[in-house]
This record gives C-alpha cells, sequence and structure tokens, in this order.
C-alpha cells in the first residue's frame, strides 16, 4: 500500500522541531530509504508513521486511510527496531506469534504462519529458544520474521542492521534486497549509512535537521544532488569540494584552474571517480588506500579548504572524517579514486584531470546546485585539455 | 590448607551470620514443644526432654488462633492484591509519562510515610468510625494501602523503567492498546518488582498490630498479633500459646516466600534489546 506524508511537521515542547514540513509519497510496493545523519528526523519520521509519537502539524495516509490520528495497532504496519525488541519472556514461536495472537488469528493458522516464517528465515531450530539464548543475526531475522508473519500494509525499518557485524551486515542487506523482491511489500527504512541507502533505496530520501533535502532515485541523488549537503552526503568516498570563481569558461581555484561553465563566486564539486591522472591541477599525494580493486589517494592541492555547515554535517555523518584529520588544516585536499595497481606513493607529485561536464557547481550563499551546463567546446580546447564525457568514468 | 584459610573465614561468618538469625526462630519452636514446667527452669534447656505438641491444638481451639489466621490472611491478601493493582498503574504512569507533575507526585506521595504512626492513630479512628468502617477488615485494608501502596510505586517504578520503552512500541505496533501492552508486556517483565511489592504489602497487613487493636474490638474479626497479644496476661503469661502461635504465624508465610523468591527474582529482561 501506498504510503502519503503531507507536510508533516513534529515539535517537542522546549525542544527543537524534529521533523519540519516533510511531504513524501511512498507508492505501493516500493522501497523507500530515509537516510542523513543522526538526529537529522529520519527516525522520528518514522515513528510517525508507524503512530508511536503524534504529529504536530500535517496528515499521513496509508493505503489511502488517514491514519493521522489512528492508534498503531490499526495502522496495519509492522516495525523492525534497531533494538530488536522481541518480547524477552516469549519464545522465538510466541514472539512470531504474538501480532497474530492479539488479532484473534485461530490457532492452527498462526502455526503455519510462524512455521512458514520461519522456514523462511531459517528459524525452525530455535523457536522454543528465548530471545536471550539467540546470537546477535538469529535475534535480527526473529525481528524480521515478527514483521513478516503480520502480512501487513507496509514494513517500516529503523537501522535494523546497525548492530551487526560488517560481514554479516552485508550478507543481510542482499538478503533484505531478495526478500523485498519476492514479497513485494511496501517498506520504509531508516538508515544513516548511505552505502545501504544506495544499494536498497529505490527511491532514497535526505533529511538534514527536520527537512527533507531531496528525494530521488539512488543513480539521480548521485549524479545530480539538489544541494551542498547532499552532494557530500551521498557517495563514498564523499564529493570533493572547494570554493572556485568562475570567468570566461574557466573556474579558478587557489592557484588551480579548470574549464568549466559556472560564472562568479561558487562551490564547486568533483567526485573522486570522475578524477584521472593527467595534466591539469597540480598535486601532492598524501595518503594512498590500496583496496585491492581500486586504490584511494588523498593529494593536497594549492586552493583553501572549504568551510560550510552543510559540509561538516555532511562529513561527520558519511564517517569518512579520515582523510579530513590527516590533511593540512587550511589547505584543500582531493581524493581521487584510481586503479589498483596506480603508481603513486605518498610524496609524490601528480597532476589530476577532469572531464569538464563532469563537474557539480553550487551556490556559495544557499548550497542549492547550479544548473549543469555544457562546457563550452572552444574554452575546453583552449585547455587542451583531457577526455570527452564518454570516457570520463 | 590454603583453601582453608582462603575460604575458611568466609563460612564461618556465614555460619555465625546463620546462627544470629536461625536461633530465635529454633528458640520458638522449641519452646512451643516444651511442656509447662520446662519453659520457666533456672538453666534454658536447649531441646525439651519430651517434645509436646498439645499447645498447638489449644491454641488453635481455645485461642481462635484458626480464625485469626483466616483474619490476618483476608487482610493481608486484600492489602497485597489492592496495592499491586495501584501501584502497578501508578507507576507504569508515573515512569511513562514524564510531565513535570510527575516528580511532584513522587514527593507528594511519600508524604505519608512521613508521619509516625501513633500520630495518626486517633485521627484515623475518627476517621473509620465516622465512615462507619470500625471494625470491619476494610478498615484496616484501607489504612495498610495508605503506608504500603506510596513504596510499592517507587519500588515499581524503578523497575517499569528498566524495561525498554520500544518493547512497548513494539506491542502495540502489533496490535495491542496501551493497557494491552503494559499487561502483555510490562507486567511479565516487572515480575522481580511485582513479587517484592507483593511481600511488602503483604506483611505491612500481616504484621500490623497497633491499628489492628485500635480497630477492632469483635473476638471473630481478631488478627493474630491480637490474638498473641490476648495470652499476654497481667500476672501470667501462657508462653506455650504465644510459641506455638508464633510458629504458626510465621512459618508458613515464610516458606511460602522462599519458595515464591526461587521463581520471581530471576532477571527476564535479557535479549530484549542488543547486547
Amino acid at each position: 500500500m501506498s504510503i502519503r506524508i503531507d507536510a508533516v511537521s513534529k515539535a517537542y515542547k522546549n525542544g527543537p522541531v524534529a521533523v519540519d514540513e516533510v511531504s513524501l509519497e511512498v507508492a505501493d510496493g516500493e522501497f523507500m530509504v530515509l537516510v542523513g545523519p543522526s538526529g537529522c528526523g529520519k527516525s522520528t519520521l518514522l515513528k510517525l508513521i508507524a503512530g508511536i509519537e503524534e504529529v504536530t502539524s500535517g496528515s499521513i495516509h496509508i493505503g489511502g486511510r488517514d491514519v493521522t490520528l489512528l492508534d498503531p495497532r490499526k495502522r496495519d504496519i509492522a516495525m523492525v527496531f534497531q533494538s530488536y525488541a522481541l518480547y524477552p519472556h516469549l519464545s522465538v514461536r510466541q514472539n512470531l506469534g504474538f501480532g497474530l495472537k492479539l488479532r484473534k488469528t485461530s490457532k492452527a493458522e498462526i502455526a503455519q504462519r510462524v512455521d512458514d516464517v520461519a522456514r523462511i528465515l531459517g528459524l525452525e531450530e530455535m523457536l522454543e529458544r528465548k530471545p536471550g539464548e539467540l546470537s546477535g543475526g538469529q535475534r535480527q531475522r526473529v525481528a524480521m520474521g515478527r514483521a513478516i508473519v503480520r502480512e501487513p500494509q507496509a514494513f517500516l525499518m529503523d537501522e535494523p542492521l546497525s548492530n551487526l557485524d560488517a560481514k554479516l551486515r552485508v550478507s543481510m542487506r542482499a538478503q533484505l534486497s531478495r526478500l523485498h523482491e519476492r514479497l513485494g511489500v511496501t517498506t520504509v527504512y531508516v538508515t544513516h549509512d548511505q552505502v545501504e541507502a544506495m544499494t536498497l533505496g529505490q527511491r532514497v530520501a535526505v533529511l538534514r535537521g527536520g527537512v527533507l533535502q531531496q528525494c530521488d532515485t539512488p543513480e539521480q541523488l548521485f549524479d545530480h544532488p539538489a544541494n551542498l549537503f547532499v552532494a557530500a552526503f551521498i557517495g563514498s568516498p564523499a564529493m570533493n569540494l572547494v570554493e572556485a570563481h568562475g570567468e570566461n569558461g574557466t573556474a579558478r581555484f587557489g592557484s588551480c584552474q579548470v574549464p568549466s561553465a559556472f560564472d562568479g563566486p561558487f562551490i564547486l564539486g568533483v567526485r573522486p571517480h570522475d578524477l584521472k591522472l593527467g595534466p591539469g591541477i597540480p598535486a601532492v599525494v598524501q595518503v594512498v588506500e590500496r583496496l585491492g580493486t581500486e586504490t584511494h589517494v588523498v593529494a593536497g592541492i594549492d586552493a583553501p579548504r572549504l568551510r560550510s555547515a552543510a559540509l561538516t554535517d555532511a562529513v561527520d555523518a558519511a564517517a569518512s572524517g579520515d582523510e579530513v584529520l590527516l590533511a593540512d588544516e587550511d589547505r584543500a585536499s582531493f581524493t581521487v579514486v584510481l586503479d589498483a595497481r596506480a603508481p603513486v606513493a605518498v610524496g609524490d607529485q601528480i597532476e589530476l584531470t577532469v572531464d569538464p561536464d563532469r563537474l557539480h557547481g553550487f551556490d556559495v550563499e544557499s548550497g542549492k546546485a547550479l544548473p549543469m551546463s555544457s562546457v563550452d567546446p572552444a574554452a575546453r580546447d583552449r585547455w587542451g585539455s583531457p577526455a570527452p564525457a564518454g570516457d570520463a568514468r | 590448607m590454603r583453601w582453608l584459610l582462603k575460604r575458611g573465614w568466609m563460612y564461618a561468618a556465614m555460619v555465625a551470620v546463620s546462627a544470629f538469625a536461625l536461633f530465635p526462630v529454633y528458640w520458638v519452636v522449641i519452646t512451643s514443644l516444651k511442656p509447662r514446667s520446662e519453659i520457666y527452669t533456672r538453666t534454658p534447656d536447649l531441646w525439651p526432654s519430651d517434645p509436646q505438641w498439645d499447645q498447638y491444638p489449644r491454641v488453635l481451639g481455645e485461642g481462635h488462633v484458626g480464625r485469626a489466621l483466616l483474619n490476618s490472611l483476608i487482610v493481608a491478601s486484600g492489602t497485597m492484591v489492592i496495592c499491586l493493582l495501584v501501584s502497578a498503574g501508578a507507576a507504569y504512569v508515573l515512569a511513562r509519562y514524564r510531565v513535570r507533575i510527575t516528580r511532584i507526585l513522587l514527593i507528594l506521595v511519600l508524604m505519608t510515610q512521613m508521619f509516625p504512626l501513633v500520630v495518626l492513630v486517633i485521627p484515623l479512628f475518627v476517621t473509620m468510625r465516622k465512615a462507619g468502617l470500625l471494625g470491619t477488615y476494610w478498615s484496616l485494608i484501607i489504612t495498610y494501602l495508605a503506608f504500603s501502596v506510596p513504596l510499592a510505586i517507587w519500588v515499581m517504578r524503578g523497575f517499569v523503567l528498566s524495561i525498554p520503552e520500544e518493547l512497548e512500541h513494539a506491542a502495540r505496533i502489533d496490535g495491542a492498546t496501551r493497557i494491552g501492552a503494559m499487561w502483555r508486556v510490562v507486567l511479565p517483565l516487572a515480575a522481580p518488582g511485582l513479587a517484592v511489592t507483593a511481600v511488602l504489602s503483604f506483611l505491612e497487613g500481616w504484621k500490623e498490630f497497633l491499628l489492628a487493636l485500635t480497630f477492632i474490638n469483635d473476638e471473630d474479626r481478631k488478627t493474630v498479633p491480637l490474638v498473641l497479644q490476648s495470652f499476654v496476661g497481667r500476672g501470667d503469661t501462657d508462653w506455650g500459646a504465644v510459641m506455638a502461635t508464633s510458629v504458626l504465624y510465621t512459618l508458613p508465610v515464610a516458606i511460602v516466600f522462599v519458595l515464591a523468591r526461587k521463581h520471581l527474582m530471576t532477571a527476564r529482561t535479557a535479549g530484549a534489546v542488543k547486547g
């Protein structure tokens, strides 16, 4: 069933506005991810949909029915909690059947459905155990099962994978995807992990400070971020950002310059994957991270570091602060993704080149994305510079 | 040898503490079994020469201890049941609804605990007479509740606070009402708290003497402490009856509590949330 959120706000007494006029529409069967740094209001929004918290203003519809004032139990949704919230005094079987029992389902049907779900999730062996006797991964599956067995109109998931270790999380992520394909139930999934958001979400809604920044497909978010925050938050490694000034088809930052169609002062952004070795921006290699499939290089460039609230928020959230810590305090650095065996070492002088069509521009004041425009071919020729758009990746 | 040095003093201490706690109980039991002639001796005997059980049928028959035990049981259980219902509800609300008035209420609730009982006896007597409750079980139950509920609320609130709120959210999303979530999830998990509350409030009604003495006149309504007191005469105290009644009064309750403790005191929130 579809979920429609209309200008929903949530303000706490004497507190900040947790959710600010958010409007969002989740289509029937869609997997929608809410992502943002901690405290951005994503979990609160989920609780508002679940009915655990009451909206201050706005309305929520589930399957065309206005549920704004309804009790959680009447909304016919299921929720998976970050902490799993399994009933510790009940066995796994009772945990799974709890919701069905409350809905006066017949004993035979409860048994049937619990067994079915246990089979799907591989929980048959542990049906009689108590949650305290299960491992983290097993508890996670029970929490999932408790939601599935109810066959609700929608799933709400609040960081369900964040308590698992890294390896388990990756395999669970894949299984979640498959489960959604199989069941086709509308899902709203909250995470602070942008990789989870990008891999799971058919659409991703980015929140910051209770305000919806952008809601789009992962590709659109990546290629056309609506503002500086989304640009910095989505993508790993994060987008390189630097304050620049555009004039006559050239953008200058510090002593560097690249061809660009943006005019006047703006914030220039370039994805680490769009930078290549080649004549252009001089840089000094500071960090080399060889990941096997590719190499991440952090290189200092001769330009001042960008300071902006949107940026620090996003960087903190993306938890990719390593580069920031290592770089010189007031000089900018670019992260570059190169081949696995790229011939670079710490201290090397290199030059970086970029396809001008893949540059992003943001307004200095508002942080909003400037319309992408192609670079005048004449300007590009003047720079004698790099590859046409097709080869950039 | 080293083991003995290391652990020996601990066991010695345990034996000493146990002896300290158990000796009075032991003394009560054996005195109840002694014939009258052996109760009054210059040197106390640690074991009766000829244990006799005839004190028991005597106190149960002539002494009306059977009836008194029933009265005590009615008053104590009544206090316990109502105290559990009231304090569980109040504790839940005071734990989950955090408004400013909560803190004030929590203090107010404790106010009754600040008065010495003796000060309250006369006003309570007048109140009960005006309410037409004098001499009834209710006069005792209501008064005992006034003293046991506040403490019970504090104890229960602590237990409710220790139960993750997310469990209730999960239950409510699963289809429970707020009260349903409390009944099916919070209370089972607060069982140790309920047990503590049950024991405390039961004992409040079971052991109380002064108010019972003031409110109850009717022979048929007397609780055990009143009957015990009736064995103490001005010139002569019937020690055999006192001791036999004391055994009937304390041991069954103590045994029930020890058995119940085993089932109720284990932590039950393990595995609810992460960790």
